[in-house]
């Protein structure tokens, strides 16, 4: 069954509309990958799932029920979390203060202190590290933690890659398997199109705020994800 | 030997400036608030105070176990009601709410209990003393308040580092919008710092009230005092305000000490000092957000 539902949402920044009637669903421990150009709508998608931001017209469910308008902190004991854009560290605490922060709502599940750094070997290795101190790609792998400390159903995963060199971005989707193996769902949006095909079990392509090409990776031929991706 | 003197009586003293000063830090380090209320709110205090034990005649440490949790739940209301609804408004909307409420609550407080200036009684413990040297005594209520002071920091530090909550303000202070995707309520978070500040506040103001005779107006002068502990020591550092309130106790006690009337004077001119030539104060916050 569907995990997450969105349903013909409308997104606005002030008069400047983001997303135009946008569908989009995740199943129960699927990896959904969406691609875009910049400025596609990718970001802005996630942060409505999160609650960051309000649809002006549309719903988004979770597990069946609205959260269209529920407040973002009220959306992660539900296990909705969000690694944002820009990854967001907490400057002033040290990398175990900010995956303990992720901790706050005290949901059940599979991951804690030791699972995390299992995982992200490279967390544990800058634990006391404080958050102002980390390289980028530090700074996502805690980010990822962070979001894990929530025990969510559904990790939202906000451009990984972006400005992330190719060797570290590789050490951070070699821990999606551990991830996903959880029965976590993943909904990872990335302009890095290789990487979602890698990972994705289903593909959704954004142009300007609307669907062009949705589907398994296997189905999708390059020149189909070329055009859809630069609406050529 | 009365310079040594001075310098002892003026640490003691800095640790009720330390007391007095906690809170403006605690608000302004969680959530850049400048209160300009803080003096009157600890004015609001010692008034708590003097109404429970000079006219309900009830003993002087009652006061501090029914004051402080009432200015606690005073500022939990002040920042939902009001800061927090400011503080979306931006930057200066916080400052003119405080300032506002700075001059309507000492309005209500002259209305209340007039200009005469008042004391809390404490007792013969108010006068008692040790004696060092010769020549050198230490008063037990200065030595109390100093003492007060000192756990006050320590606490309020080992909270903030220790505790979930403490590390959720930490958080929300680096980043408001990012604590909601940890599932924390930031304004909830806010008004649990503002309580925990007026907290200190409460005590704060009985101290002093107990110390010295004070009227509505007499915040403005420990607005002022708490002002210069938490620039002297460094904005969002704590043990800087600890710092910072022992610093200007001794240098109002060796003013005091050259003439009766230079007390004010040296204190202010230090403060002068350290904000031309080290304006981020002796221990600045590591990180800044």
């Amino acid at each position: 069954m569907s995990l997450l539902d969105v349903a013909g949402i409308d997104v606005h920044y002030g008069d400047f509309q983001a997303i135009y009637n946008l569908d989009l669903h995740v199943d129960e421990g699927e990896t959904l990958a969406v691609i875009g150009a910049n400025g596609a709508g990718k970001s802005t998608l996630l942060k409505t799932i999160a609650g960051l931001m309000y649809p002006t017209s549309g719903s988004v469910s979770f597990e069946g029920a609205d959260i269209t308008t529920m407040a973002p902190y009220k959306r992660v004991p539900k296990g909705i979390a969000l690694t944002p854009e820009g990854r967001k560290i907490f400057r002033s605490l040290t990398v175990e203060e900010n995956l303990k922060v992720g901790a706050h709502t005290k949901r059940k599940g599979p991951w804690n202190l030791q699972t995390v750094y299992e995982a992200f070997p490279l967390v544990e290795d800058r634990k006391d590290r404080l958050g102002v101190n980390l390289s980028g790609g530090e700074q996502q792998a805690a980010a990822i933690g962070r979001a894990l400390m929530s025990n969510p159903q559904l990790l939202l995963l906000d451009e990984v890659s972006l400005g992330l060199a190719p060797v570290v971005v590789e050490q951070i989707y070699a821990a999606m398997p551990s991830i996903t193996a959880q029965g976590t769902t993943v909904l990872v949006v990335e302009q890095d199109v290789n990487q979602a095909m890698n990972v994705a079990d289903r593909v959704q392509c954004l142009l300007e705020g609307r669907t062009v090409l949705e589907g398994p990776p296997s189905t999708l031929t390059r020149d189909e994800i070329a055009s859809a991706y630069f609406g050529i | 030997m009365q310079w040594l003197n001075a310098v002892i009586q003026g640490v003691l003293l800095g640790g009720l400036y330390a007391l007095l000063a906690a809170g403006l830090s605690l608000m302004f380090g969680v959530m850049r608030i400048v209160n300009l209320a803080h003096g009157v709110l600890a004015m609001l205090a010692a008034y708590l105070g003097y109404v429970v034990v000079n006219n309900m005649g009830l003993p002087w440490f009652v006061a501090v176990i029914v004051v402080v949790p009432l200015m606690a739940l005073v500022g939990f209301i002040l920042q939902w009601g009001l800061f927090n609804r400011a503080l979306s408004k931006g930057g200066l909307a916080p400052l003119l709410v405080a300032f506002g409420l700075a001059v309507v609550l000492a309005q209500l407080l002259q209305e209340f209990f007039t200009a005469d200036t008042r004391s809390i009684k404490i007792g013969s413990i108010g006068t008692d003393s040790i004696q060092i040297s010769d020549d050198i005594y230490i008063g037990v209520f200065p030595l109390v308040t100093f003492i007060v002071g000192v756990l006050v920091i320590a606490g309020v530090q080992i909270f903030l580092n220790r505790a979930p909550l403490g590390r959720a303000m930490r958080a929300a202070s680096d980043d408001p919008d990012t604590v909601k995707l940890m599932g924390i309520d930031n304004r909830q978070v806010y008004a649990l710092s503002t309580a925990l500040a007026l907290a200190t506040v409460g005590l704060a103001g009985i101290f002093i009230g107990t110390k010295t005779q004070f009227s509505p107006t007499y915040g403005d002068l420990v607005l002022i005092f708490a002002f210069e502990a938490v620039i002297i020591g460094g904005l969002g550092s704590l043990w800087g305000t600890l710092v910072g309130g022992i610093i200007l106790g001794v240098s109002q006690a060796i003013g005091s000490q050259i003439n009766p009337s230079y007390g004010l004077l040296i204190g202010n001119l230090v403060f002068l000092a350290i904000l031309a030539f080290r304006p981020q104060g002796l221990l600045p916050k590591a990180v800044t957000t």
